[in-house]
């Protein structure tokens, strides 16, 4: 008896896991807000990074702003690989980096360890 | 909260604990051991847990679902055997704690150790520096210096940005921009490099360049890329990191089932094999094994003068078989020099001196060096005419005078045959070699040629003893390229290349093994380009910082050897350390599962938690290895 019910909860605990981690939850991408020739995004960093994926347009300065709620150590560095940042994000506060997306296309960002991942796509 | 207050209050509440492990019984019993895990629960743990449920919220699991995970079954579980007056395991769930915050307290520790190559960079800044404005002496903030200021500069002071002496003289110290260990002794005309340190003379000088345009700027700008980039080799790392936590999770629940189904082992003993899963599979050592390498191989490059500019490039620089060098300015001073004199040395120097001092001429200025060199005063010549191709003719103290090539010989109908064996003679070492005529005759020749730098001969003599194959890439003519290649011993040249061929003769040899080549940036762009590896050799603050991947901030041919030796060490590392970070995850994690259970080998979750804990910190102390490795 023990057994089967071990059996069934952990079939339906990796069944959760699966859908939880693994299924497609579709994000919507953000457009970034355009104001006297820069564009402004503002990046949740709670748990992961809200909005996940923003969208910038191409040939405009941007500035990506940070916003670190999340105490855990794995989101205090932030890489965006393609425009050559690693940032340090202090709790609570807001941190702005700013980038120059020139090429049309979807690039990465991570969490120091690249556990925790958003997209920035140009356009 | 720090870590390190967390550490102490776990540690503290953790230490009785730990000798429940090697069998001692705590006054209380279990009760006690619940009052001690419990601080280092809501201290230790609460990052963790935080983390953890925030990064649920969010459909994703980090290192702090592991953790908390981990710690969190042990603890609960341990709370209902409390209950149900069965064997606790308090101890693992704080020791565990315990272990994960030493483990980040160290790595922190070390990384910062690992990251502040750049600090000190940015730190090497002079704050002020004296200008000359309207003829007063005022001290201005850095960022308030311009282009086109005069600064001063006394002994001792740094000097603020790049630009030129225009008065005065100096010592200067620009080890920590150029890696140069020797003061370099500077005049009216030279370049000064912004935040080197100016030693026994006082000078002035006229801003060039100033804030981002600054030499210390780019090399900052240009590490601080490189230490964001990343390895090829790092991609699988990358690609698992992601899935990496979900995945550990089901097959931990697997693990339980094997054996708690499977093999009919208890619920406890399944419990704890699953726990010890999740614990060792923390993928800390995997991320850390590249960016931390690449941060201490870049920093020790830069503070020698040595640009890497990415990861890449260290994989790129790998396996290198060719080394090609572009001639002039690479091997060679890039200047020509007089090096021969044929005839009545003075008056054949007077002579020419006096006709070159108004040509444009690139040999000209050979001449004249010399004559300055040997103090020879320069007469004032009528007449002057240069003759496009030949050389220049004039009048020097109303007698008729040339200075050329056969050519213009020639055309003034003299032969060269008074001096026909030394000629001859010049010609066959490479040497462009003119003629000077006085009143209608061959009076002398000077030999003109562009010498190879000092220390080219070693630099080549020590990459062909390292096993790679040099060879010479230039657009002069034969005899010349040979003697250039004799001298620094190379014997693999390829002479009478037109500037738009050399990335063509490159790729040739790309056909036949990996090329590395070297260059100054600014002719060879496109060679640098084609290369396996571009190294771009720099002289003053005009470094093409775009050109290759590699960067030579001094004009120092040894360096090429150096910067191979470093990216090769520094991959080595990086290979290293995520051979072991792999070993460290995959390796552990069957032994948690408890697949040596048949030889008696079990790993305690805690221990499982140190073993973690180690990973991370051993594969940053490896990046820290790579400061004190020779090069």
């Amino acid at each position: 008896m023990d057994k089967i019910v071990s059996l069934v909860t952990s079939a339906l605990a990796i069944g959760f896991i699966v859908w939880w981690f693994f299924g497609k939850h579709q994000d919507e991408a953000q457009v970034a807000e355009m104001a006297e020739g820069v564009q402004t995004v503002e990046i949740l960093v709670d748990g992961g990074y809200q909005p996940r994926v923003v969208q910038l347009a191409a040939g405009v300065p941007a500035r990506l702003i940070f916003n670190r709620k999340d105490p855990s150590g794995c989101l205090e560095e932030v890489l965006l690989p393609d425009f050559g940042v690693s940032r340090a994000l202090p709790l609570g506060e807001k941190t702005m980096i700013e980038i120059g997306p020139q090429t049309a296309g979807e690039y990465k960002y991570t969490c120091g360890m690249q556990m925790f991942s958003g997209q920035v796509v140009v356009k | 909260m720090s870590t390190k207050t967390r550490f102490i209050i776990s540690l503290v509440f953790s230490l009785p604990l730990a000798l429940t492990m090697v069998g001692l019984m705590l006054p209380g019993d279990k009760l006690t051991m619940w009052a001690l895990a419990t601080p280092v629960m809501v201290f230790g743990g609460y990052p963790f847990f935080v983390g953890a449920w925030s990064a649920f919220k969010h459909r994703q699991a980090s290192m702090d679902t592991l953790v908390a995970l981990g710690t969190g079954v042990a603890y609960f579980y341990s709370l209902y055997a409390l209950s149900a007056g069965t064997e606790v395991y308090f101890e693992i769930a704080a020791l565990l704690i315990t272990f994960i915050l030493l483990g980040k307290l160290f790595e922190d520790l070390t990384r910062n150790r690992a990251s502040n190559a750049i600090e000190k960079l940015v730190g090497l800044q002079a704050k002020q520096a004296t200008i000359l404005r309207d003829g007063k002496e005022v001290s201005v903030p850095l960022d308030e210096v311009r282009v086109g200021d005069l600064v001063l500069v006394r002994p001792g002071e740094k000097i603020a940005v790049d630009g030129k002496i225009t008065q005065g003289s100096s010592t200067i110290d620009e080890a920590m921009v150029t890696g140069e260990s020797l003061p370099v002794v500077k005049g009216v005309g030279d370049i000064v490099i912004g935040s080197t340190i100016n030693k026994t003379g006082s000078f002035t000088f006229e801003a060039t360049k100033v804030g981002s345009e600054t030499l210390l700027a780019q090399i900052v700008e240009l590490v601080r890329r490189a230490q964001n980039s990343r390895a090829p080799i790092q991609k699988l790392a990358d690609k698992v990191s992601g899935v990496f936590v979900p995945v550990v999770l089901i097959l931990a629940i697997l693990v339980f089932n094997v054996w708690f189904v499977l093999l009919g082992s208890s619920f406890v003993a399944s419990m704890l094999f699953a726990v010890a899963v999740v614990v060792i599979a923390c993928p800390c050592a995997l991320g850390l094994a590249t960016p931390t390498a690449l941060m201490v191989g870049t920093g020790r490059g830069a503070s020698l003068g040595i640009l890497i500019k990415s990861g890449e490039v260290l994989e790129a620089a790998n396996n290198i078989k060719y080394i090609v060098f572009d001639k002039t300015g690479t091997l060679t001073v890039g200047r020509p020099v007089v090096t021969d004199i044929v005839g009545d040395e003075a008056e054949v120097l007077r002579t020419a001196a006096a006709l070159e001092a108004v040509s444009e001429h690139p040999l000209a200025s050979a001449i004249l060096d010399r004559a300055k060199a040997e103090g020879i005063e320069v007469a004032k010549t009528s007449d002057f005419q240069a003759v496009e191709g030949k050389g220049v003719t004039g009048k020097l103290a109303g007698k008729p005078v040339a200075v050329g090539n056969r050519a213009l010989m020639e055309g003034l109908q003299l032969s060269a045959t008074a001096f026909g064996e030394e000629m001859a003679r010049l010609e066959s070492q490479g040497k462009t070699v003119m003629m000077i005529v006085e009143a209608g005759s061959l009076i002398g020749l000077i030999a003109v040629q562009d010498e190879p730098k000092p220390m080219a001969a070693e630099a080549v003599a020590d990459l062909t003893a390292r096993g790679f194959e040099p060879v010479m890439l230039t657009g002069d003519n034969k005899a010349t390229a040979a003697a250039i290649a004799r001298a620094v011993g190379i014997t693999n040249v390829i002479a009478e290349v037109l500037p738009g061929d050399k990335a063509d003769h490159v790729k040739t040899l790309q056909q036949r093994g990996k090329v590395a080549f070297v260059g100054d940036g600014i002719n060879d762009a496109p060679a640098l380009a084609q290369a396996d590896l571009g190294i771009a050799m720099g002289s003053g603050t005009d470094i093409a910082m775009e050109a290759g991947g590699i960067v030579l901030v001094k004009n120092d041919l040894r360096d090429v050897s150096r910067a191979l030796t470093l990216s090769h060490k520094t991959f080595g590392r990086i290979r290293l350390n995520l051979f072991w970070a792999f070993v460290y995850n995959l390796a552990g994690i069957p032994v948690a599962a408890g697949m040596l259970v048949p030889l008696g080998l079990t790993l305690n979750p805690a221990i499982a938690g140190l073993a973690m804990a180690f990973s991370s910190v051993s594969v940053v102390t490896s990046s820290l290895m790579l400061r004190y490795s020779k090069l």
